[in-house]
């Protein structure tokens, strides 16, 4: 088998006595493009923090390409994130208002002392702002001179400019309008077939996250509690709580099939809502033992009171953590 | 029947250094009582400005001709006590962000009860055991708690229900609500929707829910108005323009709209092009440059909304002639 481009093994991170991420285990393959999907509070965005180790954890080990992140040197950090860089949600913040733009996408060739020359440079940044879909005359404009999805491209394209193996979005459609929504995913889609890095893709949304993932992972509370390929996942989810998510998603009228009959009798998830019934709980809340979810999920036994299911795979690259992912086989269609 | 709110003629132009900017050109609509009236654009698109016109609320080089009736009275001229009397009573918004739209160093309870006791005279006590009801009504758990508690305390969920709460408090006509779930979860986001889906049968009074998104408006509107460059292009009920609609840009708009089922295609559609800049002077169609099936006479002539009650389209080349 060859050996993951991102190995990531029981990292936990705290914040005070907050658990925020609790021992996740993934691998990512170079050139994957993997979702990751969560709510608020989910530990999505501590999870991508800490792989790049912006923040430290606890515990656990990040291994990108066979070294441990979280081990090396800080010199040897800062080589290797060259190779590993993150666009964020928000494009005009997370950029400097008083560089322009062409600077800003330049700044990394500079740090990382790629290009001597200023020339040199700047045909890289103009190559680089057309391949986003910028003109490259845009390179002189300052950020507040671009509207949400133009700031975004320019994010992408400095942290592209490296040529990175592995890129992390974190939520970078979030705050944009659903017309360039589908721009910027398209983007990445480009993007990633041409440059051939791997993309760990962070969002609340299903529906855009279903489109550009080969794979989606599930945070709740800071636990993966279902890995699968992407088509699995979304035609026959194993956590309830994933089948919660999908099933919070805005749908057109005209796209809405028609409920197929159930295939589990007396299920609750039937009777249910199909809007999550409580908010999240909160960390303060968390218990000691038993399932994160257990007070949301309408499928709870006895047993989630007491003993946290382990994340284990029940399907070929399929892994949930649920005591009945095994019994809960309702098709999404009956879900809703 | 006299509509809750009627708007005629509409125009919004922002003063600014290099002279003036329309963002609402010529927008007429009218809502009647106990309808869900969805309005869906991009930013920019002059959607919110509409509302924010209707409750006073323009920015102050924002200059707005026509006229905003609201249950009949003249609302764009009006002085601010007669404003005053209506808007926060009987016309009520719903902000986007619920993060910053509660004041953070006044506890829940005294937010809500200033409402009753500004707006009707009642009594604190009485106004806070009305608040204190009217938060089981839109579901907050444990209201007793929640009336002492400051908003950092709570959720942005919670937060906006604690709004719709607000928004509830004098019974009143219309509800105007912004991107009502736009700032929080998907999960979250289902819940408010499904809530204001309750609290319109419970309560009787009309809504005008402003998104970007048709898949919100989708679940709870029951005519749609679909706005581009400060103008109306489409208006008609939901289930029409969902399943025929007429403008191309309505039609591209729906197309976008990704999916948790069906094909998977490998490029999700996107519209060509950008909307025009803030400023830019449109006097033809303003989709025309973006639009597959501009002919001449869109770059000449702007076209005016028309057509039957109810599948009423903006365009010289609607989609339902073919």
């Amino acid at each position: 088998m060859i050996e993951p481009l991102l190995k990531v093994r029981d990292l936990c991170v705290d914040f005070g006595s907050n658990a925020a991420v609790r021992g996740v285990d993934f691998d990512l393959a170079a050139g994957e493009i993997v979702g990751l999907v969560g709510e608020s509070g989910s530990g999505k965005s501590t999870l991508a923090r800490a792989i790049l180790r912006l923040l430290q954890p606890v515990r656990g080990s990040v291994q990108f390409l066979g070294q441990d992140l979280l081990q090396c040197s800080s010199a040897a950090l800062r080589a290797r994130r060259r190779e590993l860089q993150i666009v964020f949600q928000d494009p005009l913040a997370s950029l400097n208002p008083r560089m322009t733009v062409g600077e800003a996408i330049g700044e990394p060739l500079q740090i990382f002392e790629l290009e001597q020359t200023a020339r040199a440079r700047q045909l890289q940044v103009d190559a680089m702002l057309e391949r986003v879909g910028l003109a490259s005359g845009m390179a002189a404009r300052y950020p507040h001179e671009f509207s949400g999805g133009q700031c975004q491209r320019v994010g992408i394209a400095r942290a592209m400019i490296l040529r990175p193996k592995l890129l992390i979005c974190d939520e970078v459609v979030s705050s944009l309008d659903m017309s360039i929504q589908g721009q910027i995913v398209n983007l990445l889609i480009d993007l990633q077939r041409e440059a051939g890095m791997a993309v760990l893709f962070i969002s609340h949304n299903l529906a855009v996250v279903r489109h550009l993932s080969q794979r989606v992972m599930v945070i709740y509370s800071g636990k993966l509690v279902e890995i699968a390929f992407c088509d699995a996942l979304f035609a026959a989810p194993k956590h309830p709580y994933t089948r919660a998510l999908l099933a919070a998603v805005p749908r057109l009228p005209s796209v809405i099939p028609t409920p197929a009959a159930p295939t589990v009798p007396a299920s609750p998830v039937l009777s249910a809502s199909p809007v999550l019934s409580a908010e999240p709980v909160q960390q303060a809340r968390l218990m000691a033992s038993g399932c994160a979810y257990r007070d949301r999920c309408p499928y709870v036994l006895p047993l989630c009171e007491t003993t946290e299911p382990p994340l284990i795979e029940i399907g070929t690259g399929h892994w949930a953590a649920c005591h009945r992912s095994h019994e809960t086989l309702i098709p999404l269609s009956s879900v809703s | 029947m006299t509509p809750t709110l009627s708007i005629d003629d509409l125009r919004i132009a922002f003063s600014h250094r290099a002279g003036s900017i329309e963002a609402v050109d010529r927008v007429s609509l009218q809502i009647a009582p106990s309808e869900c009236v969805g309005i869906v654009g991009e930013s920019g698109s002059g959607k919110t400005q509409v509302f924010m016109a209707a409750m006073g609320l323009l920015a102050g080089n924002a200059r707005a001709t026509g006229s905003v009736r609201f249950e009949g009275r003249e609302l764009l001229a009006a002085d601010r006590a007669t404003l005053n009397r209506v808007r926060g009573s009987k016309l009520t918004m719903i902000p986007q962000d619920p993060m910053t739209s509660l004041t953070p160093h006044l506890k829940i309870g005294i937010q809500l009860a200033e409402v009753m006791v500004a707006h009707l005279g009642t009594t604190w006590s009485d106004a806070r055991s009305c608040a204190r009801r009217m938060l089981e009504r839109v579901h907050v758990a444990e209201p007793m708690r929640r009336l002492n508690q400051y908003p950092h305390e709570l959720s942005g969920g919670m937060r906006q229900r604690v709004m719709i709460a607000m928004s509830l408090l004098c019974e009143p006509s219309l509800v105007i609500a912004d991107e009502p779930s736009t700032a929080l979860d998907v999960t979250i986001q289902a819940q408010i929707i499904e809530l204001l889906r309750a609290v319109r049968g419970e309560f009787g009074m009309a809504l005008a829910l402003i998104s970007h998104d048709l898949a919100v408006v989708a679940g709870l509107a029951d005519r749609i108005l679909v706005m581009y460059a400060g103008r109306i292009v489409e208006a008609a009920a939901a289930g029409e323009l969902f399943r025929r609609p007429r403008h191309p840009y309505t039609a591209e708009l729906l197309k976008c709209v990704p999916d948790i089922s069906g094909p998977r295609p490998a490029r999700l559609p996107t519209l060509v092009g950008q909307p025009p800049r803030p400023g830019e002077v449109l006097e033809a169609c303003a989709f025309a440059p973006r639009c597959s099936r501009a002919a001449e006479r869109c770059r000449i002539e702007r076209p005016e909304l028309g057509g039957p009650a109810g599948a009423q389209v903006a365009c010289h080349f609607p989609l339902s002639n073919d």
